[in-house]
């Protein structure tokens, strides 16, 4: 018992975050999750009551506490829409640290996060090895997400369809860069993400290839990992820290205006929990975080403030298909940014439909995904109705997560969509064009 | 691949851990109970882990938690039928909660031996009539997603708590609550034709009907509105519905003082013009609001009046007319009419935000709603300036003006004890002024928990035992939310 008190006590640090919650209950209005299960416990409202309770150490062991905590997407839709706002995600990425660091981190997330994630070389090494055997264990299957499943009934994949590993991942294919400023006058660093390094190098090529026309100046370091969002959302701080003291080193060798991602995901995270969550106590780190976050800027925000797009003539109109876009959670909800892609789809020459619920959650929310998915694939295919709904040959969103959810959900109902990232379609029509 | 590298993970914490056996918080043990709920609705639609519990002890109410023994989640009529007869037969207090925006404590469990009944996933819109003009809804279908529904059809359905885009059609019906709309259209007692409840012994009990006229038996249906779930547990509401007005126009106008602000409103009700919503913001309340959106309100002004009028093209615009001159007479600096929807919406997202923009001052809010004539508005907003100055507390005021509703909103912080004090004697004279004035203690948050000890102030002794002895009637076992409105029986 006297532990328990300790995690109470720990826990009591939260309570001036705490208390700005005056339960009235708005967040079971827009959580994707309460809609599916109708349980207080899978809501904002109810989670914060339980860390309440924690804190005034009315439970006997945390471990309810922590399953309930962990049943959360970290969408955010919950803090976007809080009338008091309270800063929800905050608090649960703290809670679950606080959490971790009492219980301590399981053997096997031990491995993959303290010894794999946290060394971007170590990753790769075992990324790869994956993608060179994955043909072993899952077939490609010939439809417009370009999907792969499982040879055999898999408990590892259940009946997932997800994007193939690529054969060569992106830093393999560029492990560094560095090119002049042009045209633009602008000189940008690419943070990559580990999906699109990994999942969708197409994407990161197609950030060259645009930057190149527009004659932006592009920096990629060698070396680049996580941004610590996996880590940190299994509560391993350590692993996090330890990630964002990497980057910070990295990204300090050169001159640059902009940090810029292609993931919804990892914009978000480096923009608001590398400065709200990092605990390291090294002289000036903090500093140089909060300068690096304040420059960080998702790529479709980046182009649209930073270029000027080439005029549209009825020729182009008349290529472009019917995109509909999906608003990631950590565009909209987190960073505000939703006029900035679907500019850069119409700037494309396609006509852009809006489909019903464009912001609501597509269900991924990381490891949830991987936990419950059950829940996880009725929220996406909710999404995946909004998606066929509006007859668009292509649906467009600025999250890799978000586009292996949908791809999955799409490819189980056999839907004939294909799934991009608005910059693919810009670099589409680029290329298009000449 | 990624996915399949964190399955991987997945499986090997299963391998590695064991996965250890929960230990629930054990209580009292009512197993024939549980294991008579459970087979009524399955093991996943009953909730027994202290972890659960707590996530059900409170509501929005400013009011000490009480964890209940167990929750149950229906999924159809039968089953919530059911689960009345089982209670009943355990002599186990229910309390009905939809999804607990109250704000009067009348979702709060009862005691620890409780059971709460949630109607989440009730939630069916049964039927949407448009020749006669009416809906059937079951209890936990959420008030915005009917009034989209109906609005769809071209059909209205008025009553606009605050909490619409989360509350229950139930729990309005239970807690009779109200809305911005009050004024011209009533609250929700105005719009329920019928319902039909299980009582205290899970009889299934039907009345009113889908005829606007109905005079046969009781009016239980009457009688059910506003009872808290003290007298029955509601399984269908029958609500009425009217035609979507074809027209509106918003517009604000800003005062020097509050004094000017109440006088327009008297004056716009004595030349015998309904505004669908009158809503007055005080110089505190504007001053919040503009901190928090930016949205251009004069921070000096003593007050703002939002008003809006509806209905037919014509009237419409000749209402706007007058009022617009009205405001301008009584005193107005100035006054602003929306020119298109956009500039409409921006009005009335002020006045949504007020509540927001208040709670982020304080950690603790407590939302008062005492109600007067509205021609006594001028001199409640005078006590409370003088309860707000005795007591040294911060109290914002905005409300439905047009209908005597103010909502003066405490912001404090609990643990702060000295003034939590200071705020619960302030409370008492806000009643005790409300009720000189011939007003009520709640003009739509309901009795509950929160007023049941003020009740007799406003009603008198003999209502109280009156009500007291229709309950016993009705619930001999004493299981209906016991201790909501009329106190311990």
């Amino acid at each position: 018992m006297t532990d328990m008190k300790s995690l109470a006590r720990r826990v009591k640090e939260l309570e001036d975050q705490l208390v700005v919650c005056i339960r009235c209950g708005t967040c079971q209005s827009v959580c994707p999750l309460f809609e599916q299960t109708h349980r207080e416990a899978d809501v904002a409202r109810g989670k914060l009551a339980l860390l309440d309770g924690l804190g005034k150490n009315m439970f006997e062991n945390a471990k309810g506490v922590e399953e309930r905590l962990n049943r959360c997407l970290l969408c955010g839709s919950c803090a976007a829409n809080c009338p008091s706002g309270v800063n929800v995600v905050e608090i649960f990425i703290k809670a679950r640290a606080i959490l971790t660091e009492y219980k301590g981190l399981s053997p096997a997330k031990q491995l993959i996060f303290k010894k794999v994630l946290s060394d971007p070389k170590t990753f790769d090494f075992f990324t790869e090895l994956a993608g060179k055997f994955q043909g072993v264990f899952t077939k490609k299957e010939d439809n417009p997400q370009a999907t792969s499943c499982a040879r055999v009934i898999s408990p590892l994949l259940d009946n997932r369809h997800f994007p193939s590993m690529a054969e060569k991942s992106f830093h393999r294919l560029t492990p560094r860069l560095n090119t002049p400023v042009g045209k633009s006058g602008i000189k940008v660093a690419l943070f990559t993400g580990c999906i699109i390094d990994k999942v969708f190098p197409r994407i990161a090529n197609d950030v060259i290839e645009v930057f190149k026309h527009h004659g932006i100046g592009l920096y990629i370091p060698e070396g680049q990992g996580c941004c610590g969002i996996p880590a940190l959302a299994s509560g391993d701080r350590e692993t996090f820290t330890k990630l964002v003291d990497h980057h910070i080193r990295l990204f300090e060798r050169e001159k640059f205006d902009y940090l810029v991602t292609a993931c919804a995901t990892c914009t978000s995270t480096i923009k608001k929990l590398w400065p709200s969550i990092y605990e390291g106590t090294g002289s000036g780190i903090k500093a140089k975080i909060r300068e690096l976050s304040e420059k960080t800027l998702d790529i479709n925000q980046l182009l649209v403030n930073n270029v000027q797009f080439p005029p549209l003539d009825t020729r182009d109109e008349k290529k472009g298909e019917r995109v509909t876009y999906h608003d990631p959670c950590h565009l909209k909800k987190s960073l505000g940014v939703a006029a900035e892609p679907r500019s850069l789809i119409k700037a494309s020459g396609h006509e852009l439909v809006e489909m019903e619920d464009a912001d609501k959650c597509c269900g991924m929310g990381g490891s949830f995904n991987l936990y419950h998915y059950d829940i996880s694939s009725r929220i996406g295919n909710l999404k995946q109705q909004n998606i066929s709904d509006t007859h668009c040959d292509t649906v467009a969103t600025g999250c890799p997560a978000c586009m292996i959810q949908i791809s999955d959900m799409l490819a189980k109902n056999g839907a004939n969509v294909k799934v991009k990232h608005p910059l693919e379609l810009y670099a589409e029509f680029l290329r298009n064009r000449t | 691949m990624i996915i399949m590298l964190m399955r991987v993970l997945k499986a090997t914490k299963t391998l590695v851990l064991p996965i250890l056996k929960t230990h629930s918080h054990e209580r009292i043990p009512m197993k024939g109970l549980i294991d008579q709920l459970i087979k009524i609705v399955g093991k996943d639609n009953l909730l027994t882990q202290r972890e659960d519990m707590v996530t059900y002890s409170y509501d929005a109410a400013v009011l000490d938690p009480v964890v209940p023994h167990a929750v149950v989640m229906p999924e159809n009529s039968e089953q919530l039928g059911q689960i009345v007869k089982v209670c009943s037969t355990h002599r186990v207090a229910m309390t009905v909660r939809g999804s607990g925006t109250n704000l009067s404590g009348g979702t709060i469990p009862s005691n620890t031996s409780g059971v709460v009944v949630l109607t989440g996933k009730l939630n069916k819109i049964l039927e949407i009539n448009e020749a006669d003009m009416y809906a059937v809804v079951q209890p936990g279908v959420v008030t915005a997603t009917l009034a989209a529904a109906v609005e769809k059809k071209g059909l209205f359905y008025p009553p606009d708590p605050g909490s619409q885009a989360v509350s229950t059609l139930g729990g309005n019906v239970a807690e009779n609550a109200g809305g911005l709309r009050g004024l011209k259209y009533g609250v929700t007692k105005d719009y329920v034709m019928g319902l039909s409840f299980f009582d205290s012994m899970g009889e299934h009990v039907k009345s009113g009907s889908r005829t606007v006229k109905c005079a046969t038996g009781y009016n239980l249906t009457g009688l059910m509105v506003g009872s808290e779930g003290t007298l029955g547990v509601i399984d269908e509401i029958i609500l009425k519905l009217i035609p979507l007005p074809k027209a509106r126009k918003s517009m604000v106008a800003v005062y020097k003082t509050i004094k000017q602000a109440s006088e327009t409103v008297a004056a716009i009700i004595a030349d015998r013009i309904v505004p669908a919503t009158l809503e007055l913001l005080d110089n505190f309340t504007i001053r919040a609001v503009e901190s928090y959106s930016k949205a251009g309100l004069p921070v000096d002004a003593g007050a703002l009046l939002l008003i809006e009028v509806d209905g037919h093209p014509g009237q419409v615009e000749e209402d706007g007319r007058r009022v617009e001159e009205i405001c301008r007479e009584t005193g107005a600096q100035s006054v602003k009419v929306a020119t298109d929807d956009a500039e409409r919406d921006r009005i009335w997202a002020a006045r949504r935000s007020a509540l927001s923009a208040l709670a982020k001052l304080k950690p603790t809010l407590v939302l008062e709603d005492a109600t007067v004539p509205r021609s006594k508005i001028p001199a409640m907003v005078k006590s409370l300036q003088e309860i707000s100055k005795k007591y040294d507390i911060s109290i914002g005021t905005f409300g439905h003006a047009g209908d005597g509703n103010l909502h003066p909103t405490i912001l404090t912080d609990k643990r702060n004890k000295a003034e939590w004090h200071r705020v619960e004697q302030a409370i008492e004279e806000i009643f005790d002024r409300a009720l000189e004035l011939g007003g009520t203690l709640s003009g739509e948050h309901g009795t509950g928990l929160a007023k049941a000890p003020f009740l007799e102030k406003e009603t008198g002794r003999s209502a109280i035992l009156f009500s007291r002895r229709l309950r016993k009637a009705m619930d001999p076992y004493n299981i209906l939310n016991p201790g909501k409105i009329t106190g311990v029986i």
